[in-house]
């Protein structure tokens, strides 16, 4: 009897357990009649993989017959553009998606067969409503391999307090010989710097060489390191440090060093330029600045441009993904449209590479960077992108860039082991036998 | 020896017992048992050496773009990148023996005696850096070395009246950042080596010594010292290769191979920088093989120095 029971009580777990099976079978195929595919992307900004998943949530709005899961892996800088070269090199383990900063991208076009995927098809249709020179920092032979975040435009950020203080109108700064001028007159009322420049990277000098028209390589990536424009305007700021004395070296080396931050957050200096994208470093790291500071366009040079588009990251799909195509459009939805392209405002603070998204409503609203900076700073850029080219991405510009930052800014303008000539012909000359 | 039931004529084989009469066969079961190890050095050990060789001869653009070049990554060696590397690694491992030998000899010394109190807690205390992450120990020394007056180094400085220094961005003053990173990491490691071979020499030594009158620094220099040269030996081979294996301190002090006019720029260094930064892998594989005859090189003249191969000689 008891032995029945036992038999008759399992048999009926059994049935239950079957059908209850049979039950998630049947309501899966209901909600899931399309299988999402997966797509991987790898970055080394945590900003990015937001800006991503927002994109994969309107991308599976608008097209519910082919749904996308991607799976985001955040790296530390160089660990993901070494990952990436390893997986390029040995034909296996890319993601589909990935980010690759400007200053290495050229490490990826080099040979016959970029592991890149060409994005011409997606990039051409909307040609005319691109700042096409950011475009062209991630082309090779006509081919485009990346998209940007944004255009970086050079800016000058100045702290107002300082400039009442010293009581000079920050507008009246059109020059660099107004600006130069102006920090006189800022260190002798104030008796704080007017600038701070870079000694261990390159945000301080490559702009101003791009604003006169000048590079590090030419257009056919040719070393042009040590022409005249460049050796001027590193004497410039050179004078700046020692003969003007309206600058100090950024503590700790660079505008992105902890130093720099808590030091800059104090006030302690009156401007500083850098890219449109540095207004996220200081909500982020100088959040005691908030309401001080002002953005405005860089001073000019005779016959130079009023900008620069500095830095960027190029979104790029690897040959080795499973499903290209799809990668592609996803790519092309997130970053090249319009509404892709606002987004890299009202999530990123990045000025948006589309031209129409600038005169969109959208981007007079408030939000966190319009508290900091005010609310002008959209009128500013408009300003100054009509002139914004591109910058020339050889197959030496890594090369060039490390040689920049380690060896000519920091003996120039901080070791003062060699002076400007010195520093950019030897420069030149090493990378002209690579 | 095998069971010869199992093995004899006639009778099958089962595979329990085939099993049982390899690694009981005193043929067979050495190299067995040696297996995994010759496996995990032919796959991680001599084939990248071999590639890395071939690579070093190649001009690598892609994985279809190979290109032999002959001598000519070799030939590029001959660039001041390379040689201020060479320069740097060579006095950065000067240092590190120079500090890494003596200072811990000395202290296994105190260590040992019976008479120190807290023995214990002073090994452990000297071990601890060791165990932690060279990454964690790089940021740490990074921003306690910070160039501003407020970090920790430049204002316990400030209490004696010394004038801030910036650290990072001088040639002197970053070496010893270096050397004292190695240092704070490394020592309690040597202490142990010393305390090993400290515990090896017999007590009746020092006791017939103090008999015919011998002071405590005389036993040190006629006892202890020879008594430790094996193990002095070593230690400064194994302080030639860790020094000029030299990287993640670096890296971590300067963020990346980036150190501002290659204050930093180790040979190590030197090959992420080429290899990884500037996809020169071939040129990078060509850094490395260089690197490994320097090293090669360094210890054997070390080793003939100090009569290593003629101890074993006689």
């Amino acid at each position: 009897m008891k032995k029945s029971l036992a038999i008759l009580f399992s048999t009926v777990l059994l049935l239950a357990m079957i059908l209850s099976g049979c039950g998630a079978k049947t309501s899966t195929a209901k909600t899931g009649d399309i299988k999402p595919t997966t797509l991987n992307f790898w970055t080394f900004q945590e900003l990015h993989k937001g800006f991503m998943d927002d994109a994969v949530v309107t991308w599976n709005k608008n097209h519910p017959d082919k749904p996308i899961v991607l799976k985001t892996d955040v790296y530390p800088y160089d660990e993901q553009h070494n990952k990436l070269l390893i997986a390029l090199q040995s034909g296996t383990g890319a993601p589909d998606i990935v980010d690759i900063e400007i200053s290495k991208f050229a490490n990826f076009l080099k040979g016959s067969k970029p592991g890149l995927v060409e994005l011409n098809d997606v990039v051409e249709p909307v040609k005319d409503k691109l700042i096409m020179g950011r475009m062209e920092n991630y082309a090779k032979d006509g081919k485009y391999y990346g998209i940007d975040y944004h255009v970086g435009a050079e800016v000058m950020y100045y702290n107002k307090a300082l400039f009442e203080q010293a009581g000079v109108n920050i507008n009246d700064i059109v020059t660099w010989d107004d600006y130069i001028a102006a920090g006189k007159k800022i260190v002798e009322k104030t008796g704080k710097p007017m600038t701070t420049l870079e000694t261990t990277e390159h945000w301080s000098y490559y702009p101003l060489i791009n604003m006169q028209g000048s590079d590090l390589l030419g257009k056919n990536g040719e070393v042009i390191l040590d022409n005249e424009i460049n050796k001027k305007t590193l004497e410039m700021l050179k004078d700046m440090l020692y003969k003007d004395k309206i600058a100090v070296p950024a503590p700790g080396g660079f505008h992105h060093s902890e130093e720099y931050w808590a030091w800059m957050n104090k006030g302690n200096a009156a401007s500083v330029w850098m890219p449109m994208w540095y207004m996220g470093r200081f909500v982020q790291y100088m959040p005691d600045l908030k309401g001080q500071m002002v953005i405005r366009p860089m001073p000019i040079f005779p016959g130079g441009k009023k900008s620069a588009g500095m830095g960027g990251t190029g979104t790029a799909i690897t040959t080795q993904g499973k499903n290209i195509e799809l990668a592609k459009q996803f790519l092309a939805e997130a970053k090249l449209s319009k509404e892709g392209s606002i987004k890299t405002w009202s999530l990123l603070g990045f000025d948006p590479i589309r031209s129409d998204a600038w005169t969109d409503p959208a981007m007079s609203a408030d939000n966190k960077y319009t508290d900091y900076f005010g609310t002008d700073i959209f009128n500013t850029l408009k300003a100054v992108i009509g002139d914004i080219g591109s910058i020339n991405v050889g197959a030496k510009f890594p090369n060039a860039i490390t040689l920049l930052q380690k060896n000519i800014c920091f003996k120039v303008l901080k070791e003062q082991s060699q002076t400007p000539e010195q520093a950019l012909k030897e420069a030149a000359e090493e990378l002209r036998t690579k | 020896m095998a069971d010869p039931s199992v093995i004899g004529l006639g009778k099958p084989y089962n595979r329990r017992s085939r099993l049982r009469q390899i690694f009981s066969s005193q043929k067979t079961a050495p190299y067995v048992f040696v297996l995994p190890f010759i496996l995990s050095f032919l796959v991680f050990f001599l084939y990248p050496i071999i590639s890395t060789v071939i690579m070093s001869f190649q001009r690598i653009d892609g994985p279809e773009d190979v290109t032999f070049i002959g001598f000519q990554n070799y030939k590029n060696l001959l660039n001041p990148h390379f040689l201020n590397a060479v320069w740097l690694t060579t006095r950065y491992t000067f240092w590190t023996i120079l500090v890494l030998v003596p200072l811990p000899l000395v202290l296994a010394i105190f260590l040992n005696k019976k008479t120190t109190i807290g023995k214990n807690f002073f090994r452990s205390a000297f071990f601890m850096p060791a165990l932690t992450s060279v990454i964690v120990a790089g940021l740490f020394f990074r921003l306690a070395f910070g160039e501003q007056q407020t970090t920790l180094v430049n204002s316990m400085l400030g209490v004696f009246g010394i004038k801030p220094t910036i650290w990072l961005q001088d040639a002197d003053a970053s070496m010893f950042v270096m050397v004292l990173l190695c240092t704070w990491r490394w020592m309690g490691v040597n202490i142990i080596y010393f305390l090993s071979g400290l515990q090896g020499i017999p007590e009746e030594l020092y006791e017939a010594a103090a008999i015919d009158g011998a002071s405590e620094f005389e036993q040190f220099l006629h006892i202890t010292l020879p008594s430790l040269k094996p193990v002095i030996m070593y230690v400064v081979t194994i302080s030639v290769y860790g020094g000029y294996s030299m990287f993640a301190e670096s890296f971590a002090l300067w963020n990346g191979p980036r150190s501002p006019g290659e204050i930093g720029m180790t040979i190590v260094n030197y090959i992420y920088q080429e290899g990884f930064n500037n996809n020169n892998l071939g040129f990078g594989s060509a850094i490395g093989i260089a690197l490994f005859a320097i090293v090669m090189a360094v210890n054997l003249l070390q080793l003939f120095s100090s009569g290593f191969f003629k101890k074993e000689g006689t």
